[in-house]
């Protein structure tokens, strides 16, 4: 077949780097998302999430009560009626990614500025990787900044700094946060490629958000026992039972940021999931230190930053294949 | 060094059993405006795509300065500007922010970016809004913006695809002037459109399209020649019998036809003989009162063109 050599041929031999003009559009999206409306609106909505839990955890903490892990405490600490900060992660985060990406590339397409970029000298893999990585360099900002005044906050009112154990379990909290801001990026990535409205992209991705967050539980536990056999009889089918359970909730990236929290913000959690009593026999209640912490989620950690790149592959490999015309 | 800018020897496009661009060879030689002239829809936009490598062609061969867009579109690209039809800015930068953008994204050093985004706009006559969000701009200023786009990378080939669409006959006009003194710095341009009368004046050869196929090609008095018979048409108002200076003019030489119509005698001739054929008519012993020489334009020869055709399918 002469065609389809003659396109292999071609994609073998592309010419120059796919990176040309990568620079150029992760300048430019990071410019549009830091002096965007959209973004100063996301931002002022977390700073508020972070100072109003921020300040109802210090009411709790006293100093000298219970010293340890102070700062990390600002982060679980919840007083009624206002959950912990990280809940407001949780739940916060995919709606920030999302609203920095739905519309990336069908807005481009919808604006017609697509196919003039694109007949600029560069390829179409370093628009969307700009743009992605636009985005994550954006919420790394962000973040940094409310973790910054996080800690701040707690150095004025705790009146003791943190230690280096708490710094460096707040790092990995906060790159956790930040793949599992990846990972909604890119699904709203995906769906601005499939769909050519930004709001029917916007809403799909709500939707998955969505159904993660309310529903995923409950499909977990309907799906779970008919996978499982009919009667539970030995114990190794009750672990068996527990474990596929386990497997099922995380499939939701929700429930691997969650993992991830509660390891890496209470150093005196040592397991995840199901456990039996016998497996707890003789360990000692003391916190773990941090390289111990990091292997127990660490397959919760590489599972985020997998799902974070294998969507943006499959939104990588749409975009190749779209017709740029109107 | 040839002197060939861009060439395609059989080039197809399809999509599905859809045939968008079927066996297309076309040439456009170097500091030549070319126009690809045809209704919506005849696969123009299709074939610019391909040119740059924006689209892979299903079949055929295409060169573009040399190079080939499907394999090489990096260089293709930094040496031929591209202005879509329906032109689109980021509406929230300023003009000068949309354009130091794609000078960024061509690599054109940093230290020459402002100067060469300045040049462009300068060149289009809209430097009093060059610090405007482009978001305000009217249609006009758009296409022109467009046109300064193309402009900052100091192209060897422009490519626009229907750039006189939309505007109004004035800004239109404005607009070709601009394509106008781009060629007569030696820029080569190949632009597409629907709207025949209006390149007609600018192109220096056309190519016609429909359903997808080049159906004819060549200088506009060539094609005239070509399809309408003669490239002159002669109106001729007379007093008296027209058929009695018919024979006369028949009799002319370079003449290929007498037709009369509404009480005028309309001469087609290979040559302009409006000298000729005045003399002849007063031989004849007529009185003349009007006499005038149509120019030919496009749309007569594409409707022509494709009356004749449906004419031979039909036989």
């Amino acid at each position: 077949m002469k065609p389809s050599t003659r396109r292999m041929k071609v994609r073998d031999e592309r010419e120059g780097s796919p990176w040309t003009g990568l620079g150029a559009v992760l300048t430019k999206e990071m410019a549009d998302h830091l002096t965007g409306v959209r973004v100063l609106i996301l931002e002022m909505l977390v700073l508020l999430t972070a100072v109003g839990t921020i300040y109802t955890a210090l009411q709790n903490i006293r100093p000298g009560s219970n010293n340890e892990f102070l700062y990390l405490r600002l982060f679980t600490t919840a007083q009624e009626p206002l959950p912990a900060f990280v809940f407001f992660l949780a739940i916060l985060v995919p709606l920030i990614a999302i609203a920095l990406s739905f519309d990336s590339i069908n807005g481009e397409f919808n604006r017609r500025t697509l196919s003039r970029v694109l007949a600029q000298p560069v390829y179409r893999d370093a628009l969307l990787m700009g743009k992605f990585l636009g985005g994550l360099l954006t919420l790394t900002m962000v973040f940094s900044a409310i973790w910054l005044l996080i800690f701040g906050i707690g150095i004025l009112r705790l009146g003791v700094p943190p230690t280096a154990e708490e710094t460096g379990r707040a790092l990995w909290f906060l790159l956790g946060t930040i793949f599992y801001g990846g990972i909604w990026m890119a699904l709203a990535m995906l769906f601005s490629t499939v769909f050519r409205s930004p709001a029917t992209a916007a809403l799909a991705s709500i939707a998955v958000w969505a159904f993660f967050i309310f529903f995923w539980n409950i499909v977990v536990g309907i799906v779970a026992p008919l996978l499982g056999p009919q009667q539970i009889t030995t114990l190794e089918q009750l672990v068996a039972a527990g474990q596929l359970q386990m497997i099922l909730t995380r499939l939701s990236p929700i429930t691997l940021y969650a993992d991830i929290a509660t390891i890496m913000l209470q150093p005196t959690e040592r397991f995840l999931g199901f456990v039996l009593p016998v497996q707890l026999d003789r360990a000692i209640q003391s916190p773990l230190p941090l390289g111990q912490s990091l292997l127990v989620i660490w397959p919760q950690l590489t599972g985020l930053i997998a799902a974070t790149i294998l969507l943006f592959a499959l939104a990588y490999i749409l975009f190749q294949r779209q017709e740029i015309r109107a | 060094m040839t002197d060939l800018v861009l060439e395609t020897k059989g080039l197809t496009k399809r999509y599905g059993d859809f045939t968008a661009v079927e066996r297309l060879d076309l040439s456009v030689r170097r500091g030549e405006v070319f126009g690809l002239l045809g209704p919506n829809g005849a696969g123009k936009t299709t074939t610019i795509l391909m040119l740059l490598g924006l689209t892979e062609p299903t079949e055929g061969e295409v060169s573009v300065l040399g190079f080939d867009p499907a394999r090489q579109p990096l260089s293709v690209k930094k040496r031929v500007g591209y202005m879509p039809d329906q032109v689109g800015f980021y509406d929230d930068l300023t003009a000068r922010e949309n354009l130091i953008y794609i000078a960024k994204l061509n690599g054109i050093p940093r230290d020459q970016i402002q100067r060469r985004v300045e040049e462009a706009i300068e060149r289009v006559r809209l430097t009093d809004v060059i610090d405007k969000r482009t978001g305000t701009f009217s249609r006009g200023m758009r296409q022109r913006l467009g046109l300064a786009d193309v402009l900052v990378k100091k192209p060897q080939l422009i490519i626009m695809d229907e750039p006189t669409q939309g505007l109004d006959p004035e800004l239109a006009h404005e607009f070709l002037g601009m394509i106008h003194s781009l060629k007569e710095e030696g820029t080569t341009i190949l632009l597409s459109s629907h709207l025949l009368h209006q390149v007609q004046a600018i192109c220096d050869r056309v190519g016609l399209f429909s359903r997808g196929r080049m159906v004819l090609q060549g200088t506009v008095p060539e094609l005239a020649r070509k399809v309408l018979g003669g490239a002159y048409r002669i109106q001729l108002e007379t007093e008296g019998s027209a058929a009695k200076f018919r024979k006369a003019l028949e009799g002319l030489r370079d003449v290929n036809a007498v037709t009369v119509k509404d009480g005028r005698m309309i001469v087609e001739a290979q040559k302009d003989i409006r000298a000729e054929a005045a003399e002849a008519v007063v031989k004849a012993g007529g009185r003349l009162r009007g006499l005038s020489v149509e120019s030919q334009s496009l749309d007569d020869i594409y409707t022509r063109y494709f009356e004749e055709a449906k004419h031979e399918t039909v036989n």
